[in-house]
């Protein structure tokens, strides 16, 4: 089962003749068949890493493969476009990972996909793999293993540390998400467990936060009221000076919430199993699921 | 990035926002000369350095005469302005701003940002400016009024009078404070903030309404296409380590211990940071490669936690994705083998290519202790360190 995607996934990559694009492309590919093209304007017609057809229009590669989700790698200042592309081509999965794009870039992209039927995950995120059955995006996919922890983070690297420690513990992942840090993003905490608690696979969640904002603080509430599942968490920045980018506006609006003892009492409050380092996030699940 | 006061003062100047008359001096002539300029019976003679609290730390003076005015500069210029921001090694003052006094009747508060949960523009305005909004916002919520603005529909009529009247504000100061939020909202998409925020906003004995302190928040993501905020970056009020990092792509965050972290992602910079401060120890500095940096790239940021003479050792915590284990190896042994290690290094690396990165450190002759995972190479660096 697992969430998202799976080894049906038709995915075309968005950008696929570039450094990042092509490199990572080859890599998901390599680990799973599941890339039928790529879109990189004016290259129509050619082919790209692994013997895939390119395209000018996603519209155009969806028409031509079928392709149900899409990978982007498209540089900073064009990515709102690309996403906004593949969200007129009806694409329902899109995946983008370009980091850097401008907040105000994103507004439109968010309300674009109110209207629309497509999911965005990310920008600014590692991407979304189902061990051993399909693999979008940048992590290293020998880290993984097929099994029942749903990992939701909005790190990257931090995601990696989770997927580790849970491979080592022999527990494996069912499917793992990284949402990205952005303050503008696709796909929410809530999004994610709403779907880990529905699927079988999923035995146990790990859910990774960091300060400012108050996704967390919702997903605290979320879990309290509708996640049956055990649920690990950990949330980074506990010894954080005050950063810069939190300024006292911002901090009114989301009710004064952001630091890390909140999040951290939030999810306790909700019965999960919080991790003091990152070094125990495995054992926190595993003590979560009565292991 | 931040800017300076008397360029954020220009910027709502040349976007229709009042601010009070004033010039820039780095001399006490160019003062006295600003302040009879001026013509104004009393000007406030400010600090301009990256940091708030200055009033309290001496760096905002008010002069009765341009003589006066020149005194209080000519003090001010080459002092170093210690305050709760600034740390303890402060700030040296470079340059004044000669403001005209404003004869002040009432003072409010105005704030612009970006809601992450709507991806709106939040407007926040308060009859109480001039304190701190978060304990207006604590005490007397009843004084806090906010509207969230679509972007995609941008900013109308009914989002102002519910600003107004939300707040019972007299008729001409609702068509004021109309008019500041109108040309505070273009700003806002124009320049890409992330925070716009005037604290106090004020009414003069005359009715006039002025933005008389401002402080601004850009996306620095969008940097790339705002040349004319570029521009106004000082590098004399940025972190030396900072800047360098910055040539290089690299982000640089500067702390108050003696650990220097090399990472990559913002998550596990953090990450890294509390768990050496579980285990008792205190960073320096964490720098983050990201994911794209090259061999090259990471050897200068080696080297920039080398020449840090706070660092007492130094922990590498990489879990490679796009980074890949080896490239961070022979970047920290290139650095190493150039500027010598007179410090102990913990090295951790786990993910793309770790084999080959180990192997690089282990035929490198450099003394280094290889980590298992993280929460060991954390105990090692601080028992090291100490």
């Amino acid at each position: 089962m697992a969430i998202l995607i799976n080894s049906q996934t038709k995915v075309i990559t968005q950008g696929i003749t570039g450094k990042s694009g092509e490199f990572h492309t080859r890599l998901s590919h390599e680990y799973a068949p599941c890339f039928v093209g790529g879109v990189t304007p004016g290259k129509e017609g050619q082919k790209a890493t692994k013997d895939l057809p390119i395209f000018n229009t996603v519209a155009n590669a969806k028409d031509k493969t079928g392709a149900n989700a899409s990978m982007i790698f498209v540089p900073p200042p064009f990515a709102a476009d690309a996403i906004l592309e593949a969200i007129d081509a009806e694409i329902e999965l899109i995946i983008c990972i370009t980091e850097g794009i401008p907040v105000l870039d994103m507004v439109p992209v968010k309300k674009a996909l109110e209207r629309s039927n497509s999911r965005l995950v990310g920008p600014n995120c590692p991407g979304v793999i189902t061990p051993g059955e399909c693999k979008i995006g940048i992590m290293p996919g020998h880290i993984h293993q097929p099994g029942k922890a749903g990992i939701v983070s909005k790190s990257g690297t931090l995601t990696y540390e989770a997927v580790g420690q849970t491979t080592k513990a022999g527990v494996g992942q069912s499917t793992c998400v990284g949402i990205g840090g952005d303050p503008i993003i696709g796909t929410n905490f809530i999004d994610v467990l709403e779907k880990f608690e529905a699927d079988p696979q999923t035995e146990g969640i790990v859910l990774i936060g960091e300060i400012g904002g108050d996704a967390e603080i919702k997903a605290a509430q979320f879990i309290k009221e509708n996640v049956k599942k055990p649920v690990a968490a950990f949330i980074a920045g506990q010894t954080a000076p005050k950063g810069k980018r939190m300024g006292h506006a911002g901090a009114i609006v989301s009710g004064g919430q952001g630091t890390a003892e909140e999040k951290i009492a939030a999810l306790k409050e909700a019965g999960c199993v919080v991790a003091d380092t990152t070094a125990e996030i495995g054992s926190a699940l595993l003590k979560a699921m009565g292991k | 990035m931040n800017i300076h006061e008397y360029q954020a003062k220009l910027l709502f100047r040349n976007n229709g926002v009042p601010v009070p008359d004033g010039f820039l001096a780095a001399s006490g002539i160019e003062a006295e000369f600003a302040m009879r300029r001026l013509g104004c019976d009393v000007a406030v003679v400010k600090a301009q350095v990256h940091a708030g609290g200055r009033g309290k730390a001496g760096g905002v003076k008010l002069a009765k005469t341009p003589e006066e005015c020149r005194k209080l500069t000519e003090e001010m210029l080459g002092m170093t302005l210690v305050t709760h921001q600034t740390g303890p090694e402060g700030k040296l003052v470079r340059k004044v701003y000669i403001e005209a006094g404003s004869k002040i009747e009432k003072e409010y508060y105005l704030a612009l940002l970006m809601d992450r949960e709507t991806a709106g523009v939040s407007i926040m305005f308060s009859t109480e400016g001039g304190m701190d909004i978060e304990e207006v916002a604590e005490k007397t919520p009843e004084k806090i009024i906010v509207v969230n603005v679509d972007p995609t529909v941008g900013l109308q009529g009914h989002h102002l009078r519910s600003l107004g009247f939300g707040l019972d504000l007299p008729k001409p100061e609702q068509k004021k404070l109309a008019a500041v939020v109108k040309n505070l909202y273009k700003m806002f998409l124009k320049y890409d903030y992330s925070m716009l925020e005037i604290n106090p906003l004020v009414v003069t004995e005359e009715g006039d309404m002025f933005a008389l302190d401002g402080k601004m928040g850009f996306d620095d993501n969008a940097l790339y296409r705002q040349k004319e905020i570029e521009v106004m970056r000082d590098f004399d009020e940025e972190d030396e380590r900072e800047i360098e990092a910055s040539k290089y792509g690299l982000s640089y965050i500067g702390l108050d211990g003696n650990i220097g972290c090399l990472v990559n992602g913002a998550g596990l910079a953090m990450a890294t940071m509390d768990i050496i401060k579980h285990y008792g120890g205190d960073p320096a500095n964490f720098l983050d490669v990201g994911g794209g940096a090259s061999q090259e790239t990471v050897k200068n940021a080696f080297m920039i936690l080398l020449s840090d003479e706070k660092v007492k050792g130094i922990f590498v915590n990489i879990f490679g994705g796009i980074m890949k284990c080896d490239v961070i190896a022979n970047g920290v042994v290139a650095a190493a083998k150039e500027l010598g290690l007179s410090v102990p290094l913990v090295v951790r690396l786990a993910g793309t290519n770790v084999e080959e990165g180990k192997k690089i450190l282990n035929e490198s002759g450099l003394n280094l202790i290889a980590a298992e995972d993280m929460a060991d190479g954390a105990q090692q660096i601080v028992k090291l360190s100490k």
